[in-house]
């Protein structure tokens, strides 16, 4: 029934050679790290000033690095588009960090938290990689604690903990509900501490445009001052992106208004093998869309689904308000449909089973596009101030968007696009496919294979930037310094002007559209054909809708303004025009992965109950995309189950 | 609804700005006061004018990015949110609303509303942080907190570093944003060693970035938009008096450069 793939003559891609080494060390999985460790060369600390790094992006990921490799005695240079390192994404993250403490004494171990995050993956992600994860995770604990990480504690002085989405153990560690504000301060403050020693250099405000590649190696940056206009050249011994995800591609999403896809995307055009876009996270508890004019999505803590309960009205077009319908007369349907883990189902299903009821026509609030999340429960069986110690910042938060009081009421929600788990190719060293280029947090593709765990995001760039690549990139400088380059070599000069000719492109299309309103509709065929369902039509017609304004952007595109000042537009510009290179490739991959797998889900193949069905026979591989200026090809990464079955996996 | 923004136009830095007058119609009030410049800006780049440079990010009151002076007070008229954060529902149809930059010498206006505020991350340079190089750490139960000491901390480390309180000081002081941090840390356990030398080079950081000091009148905690207390001020105040008090025992005598900085001794002067 199932075919390996599109067939390449369709003229969409074509299939190259598969990707034979991942560069993990063989041998016992829990052993794997210490072993590629022992064997990496290390770098004679007087040595270490002469070898350069830049840092693109200063999120958990980037800023843990940043100030790690600037302790470690390299020299660092710190490039975001932010006006400081301290407004990265990774801020917003609210509910927790796991780690595999086991402080509950509840059954928790590393196995554990590895079996978890690759079933939780839909059996799409690199064993090697997830064990080294599970087992780096108490590390970044004790870490963030001892830089005063002001976590959530019990009365005897201990660290809390509390349970989250697809697990069944108490694993997460959070600070009220703003567990990522206080990580990224945590590394925020060890970067300034290198700032000030002197080790690490920030360039606030400038934005990344194009990767500089010399004899076959990342050797560099091409930057933009976004205050001045100035175009310039950044060079170093090693290149790492840690500039998140792309969930912006669907215009509205939990991300900020600023996060973009341009630093990974511009990487790929020059060789970095990009690995399935089409996985996007959907995130089940998000604030409903009120309007037209909504600029971004908020999400509400999955950690709220530890006491809230989820449902709808048991009849279609219920117009009642919520306390007037009888409890018999509500559909639970999460505790109903999964009873084993019920309203703390992975977020995939949770937002598949959102979706349905909605399709249903038992959706409430504007729209029928919503479900409630209900703490009446919770509030009578624990009282009001518990609730509000767990979740009063998320409460206010949704009162101050909604002017609802979820005290009083439920709380509507509806899933958004939040998290993207495709992302750069990277090997074990987090390595991409282009010498010396890194790749780390949320902008690599290689933990969460389809479906990413709650608090599993914090757990990944922290464990990437202080102390995974450390580590692998103390291996690549070891052999440097590399020979010197500068703005004569002709590497250099050609991305240069590359930069400089785009920039100028942009500004003279002199069309009568405005860049959001590309980027609107950009999302809205992303998120009708390539979002929490996807067909084979539905992914066909979005991919000749992508191209066609993708045509019409740069025909009719007006960006005001000058390159030489501080011009939004055309920073906005940019990035929407990879946006919409990048958006083809969600669809293509969507198109060719036959199967249904974590969060994307094919509506031709599922189970008659309606949950995904995986096809291991044809699909248990990464899919690398090369870029080509054509179709691109497809390199594929089989993956290996050896220490975890190879199951269907089921919440029921 | 309807509204008139009058609005802080600077082509940028070091040059004269004025004033401009736009109108915005059939706007929403469930719309945020941002999404409302975005509506402009979508009017005035449709029309081929030159939109609003603004900051913003999150968008949901966490990443600090985003601050407007609007109808003279820094995040607008609702108390305890960020300007991404205030809804249009907080303002009436007809509505003639002011909007500008941060105003504080420390903080240059780079284009029409956006500053620069790099000043607050050179005072976390100076001290506002605890030196504890990656891998070096205990054991994380080695170490126990009381949890009011805990909470307590958690409320000052939830600062955003979005410089209102400066914006809104008479004297342009940043002591709300540096108590903050001197409190976050200084009230736990972690934070000790380093607690006294903290203090002196936090505060004179703040001051050599021509920050003003703190008569405490509290108008930057009334438009904190994290509910900083202005306690914490004290608390930093207090620190640095024993600071050099400490300092003063070692040296036998106060040291002739230190001082307790601007931070009790009014507005800077310039
Ligand atoms: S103390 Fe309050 S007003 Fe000042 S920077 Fe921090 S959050 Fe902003
Ligand atoms: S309390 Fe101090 S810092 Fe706050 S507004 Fe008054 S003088 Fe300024
Ligand atoms: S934009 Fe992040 S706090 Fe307002």
């Amino acid at each position: 029934m199932s075919e390996t793939a599109m067939p390449p003559e369709s003229g969409l891609f074509s299939v190259g050679a598969p990707i034979a080494d991942t560069k993990a060390p063989p041998g016992p999985i829990g052993e794997r790290w210490d072993v590629r460790r022992f064997n990496a060369r290390l770098v004679n600390p007087a040595n270490r000033r002469r070898l350069s790094v830049i840092v693109i992006g200063t999120g958990l990921a980037g800023g843990s690095a940043a100030a790690t490799l600037g302790e470690g005695g390299y020299r660092v240079e710190v490039f975001c588009f932010q006006d400081t390192p301290r407004r990265a994404h990774s801020i917003a993250a609210q509910g927790g960090i796991n780690a595999a403490k086991n402080y509950r004494n509840d059954g928790d171990s590393v196995m554990r938290l590895f079996y978890d995050t690759v079933k939780g993956g839909d059996f799409r992600a690199r064993e090697s990689n997830v064990h080294r994860l599970a087992q780096v995770s108490v590390d970044i604990i004790d870490q963030c604690v001892a830089q005063g990480v002001p976590f959530a504690r019990e009365y005897g002085g201990l660290l809390d903990n509390r349970s989250f989405g697809g697990v069944q153990v108490s694993r997460t560690f959070y600070a009220r509900g703003q567990t990522g504000q206080q990580l990224l301060l945590g590394a925020y403050q060890a970067l300034e501490r290198q700032v000030a020693a002197g080790t690490v250099r920030v360039h606030a405000r400038h934005e990344m445009l194009d990767l500089i590649v010399v004899d076959g190696r990342a050797r560099g940056v091409v930057v933009r001052n976004l205050v001045t206009g100035e175009v310039s050249a950044q060079f170093a011994d090693a290149v790492v992106l840690a500039t998140g995800g792309y969930g912006n591609a669907f215009y509205l999403s939990t991300n900020a208004v600023g996060c973009n896809a341009t630093a990974i995307w511009r990487a790929h055009r020059r060789g970095a093998l990009f690995a399935n876009p089409c996985f996007t996270q959907i995130h089940p508890t998000c604030i409903p869309v009120s309007g037209e004019h909504q600029s971004k999505l908020t999400l509400m803590s999955e950690s709220l689904r530890n006491d809230g309960r989820i449902w709808v009205p048991k009849l279609a077009g219920d117009g009642r308000a919520p306390a007037d319908i009888p409890e018999r007369e509500r559909d639970y349907f999460l505790e109903r449909r999964y009873p084993a883990f019920g309203n703390l189902v992975p977020r995939d299903v949770a937002s598949r089973a959102a979706k349905n009821v909605c399709d249903e026509g038992r959706g409430v609030g504007p729209g029928g596009l919503g479900v409630y999340l209900d703490f009446a429960d919770a509030i009578a069986r624990l009282g009001r101030p518990v609730i509000a110690e767990r979740y009063g910042n998320l409460f206010d938060m949704y009162r101050q968007i909604t002017s609802e009081d979820p005290y009083r009421a439920p709380m509507r929600i509806y899933p958004a696009v939040h998290y993207t788990m495709g992302g750069l190719w990277v090997d074990y060293d987090l390595q991409s496919t282009i010498p010396g280029l890194f790749v780390i947090g949320e902008a690599n593709f290689s933990d969460h294979g389809a479906n990413r765990l709650g608090a599993s995001a914090l757990m990944q760039g922290l464990a990437d930037g202080y102390f995974v690549l450390p580590s692998t990139l103390a291996h690549y400088l070891a052999a440097g310094p590399y020979p010197s380059v500068d703005e004569t070599h002709p590497a250099t000069r050609e991305t240069l002007a590359a930069v400089r000719e785009r920039i100028t492109r942009l500004l003279a299309v002199g069309g009568r559209r405005t860049v959001d309103s590309f980027h609107k509709e950009l999302g809205t065929i992303l998120w009708d054909h390539c979002g929490m369902e996807r067909t084979r039509e539905g992914l066909t017609q979005a991919i000749a809708a992508v191209r066609a304004l993708r045509e019409e952007f740069w025909r009719d595109v007006t960006v005001p303004g000058s390159g030489e000042e501080l011009n939004q537009s055309l920073e906005r510009a940019g990035r929407v025009a990879d946006f919409l290179e990048l958006g083809e490739l969600m669809c293509i991959d969507a198109l060719h992965r036959d199967e249904s797998c974590g969060c994307h889900f094919r509506a031709e193949h599922q189970t008659p109950d309606g949950e995904a069905l995986r096809d291991d026979e044809h699909f248990a591989y990464v899919a690398a995309w090369e870029h080509t200026g054509g179709p691109p090809v497809l390199h594929k990464e089989q993956l290996a189950y050896e220490y975890v079955e190879l199951k269907a996996r089921s919440y029921k | 609804m309807n509204i008139t923004l009058r609005i802080w136009r600077q082509p940028g830095p070091g040059r004269p700005g004025h004033m401009v007058t736009h109108r915005v119609d059939d706007i929403s009030p469930d719309m945020s006061f941002l999404e409302v410049l975005d509506v402009l800006n979508q009017r005035l780049t449709a029309a081929g004018e030159d939109p609003v440079a603004f900051d913003s990010d999150c968008r949901e009151g966490i990443c600090g990015m985003c601050g407007l002076v609007i109808n003279g007070i820094a995040h607008g008229p609702q108390a305890s949110v960020t300007t991404c954060q205030l809804h249009m529902r907080s303002f009436a149809d007809g509505d003639v609303i002011d909007v500008e930059p941060w105003r504080a010498g420390p903080f240059p206006v780079l284009k029409d509303l956006v500053v620069d505020r790099s000043a607050l991350d050179r005072i976390i340079q100076a001290g506002g942080y605890i030196s504890i190089p990656t891998g070096s750490a205990p054991e994380a139960h080695s170490i126990l907190v009381p949890k009011d000491d805990a909470e307590d901390a958690f409320d000052a480390a939830t600062c955003i570093g979005c410089g209102a309180c400066v914006a809104a000081c008479p004297n342009g002081s940043a002591a709300l944003f540096l108590g903050a941090k001197i409190t976050h840390l200084g009230l736990l356990p972690q934070g000790q060693p380093e607690r006294d030398s903290r203090a002196l080079a936090m505060i004179a950081r703040h001051d050599a970035e021509g920050f003003g000091g703190c008569s405490q009148i509290g108008e930057c905690t009334a438009v904190c938009p994290k509910d900083i207390q202005l306690e914490v001020i004290s608390r930093c105040h207090r620190d640095v008096v024993t600071a050099l008090f400490h300092h003063g025992e070692q040296q036998e005598g106060p040291p002739e450069d230190q001082t307790g900085g601007n931070l009790a001794s009014g507005p800077a002067g310039d």
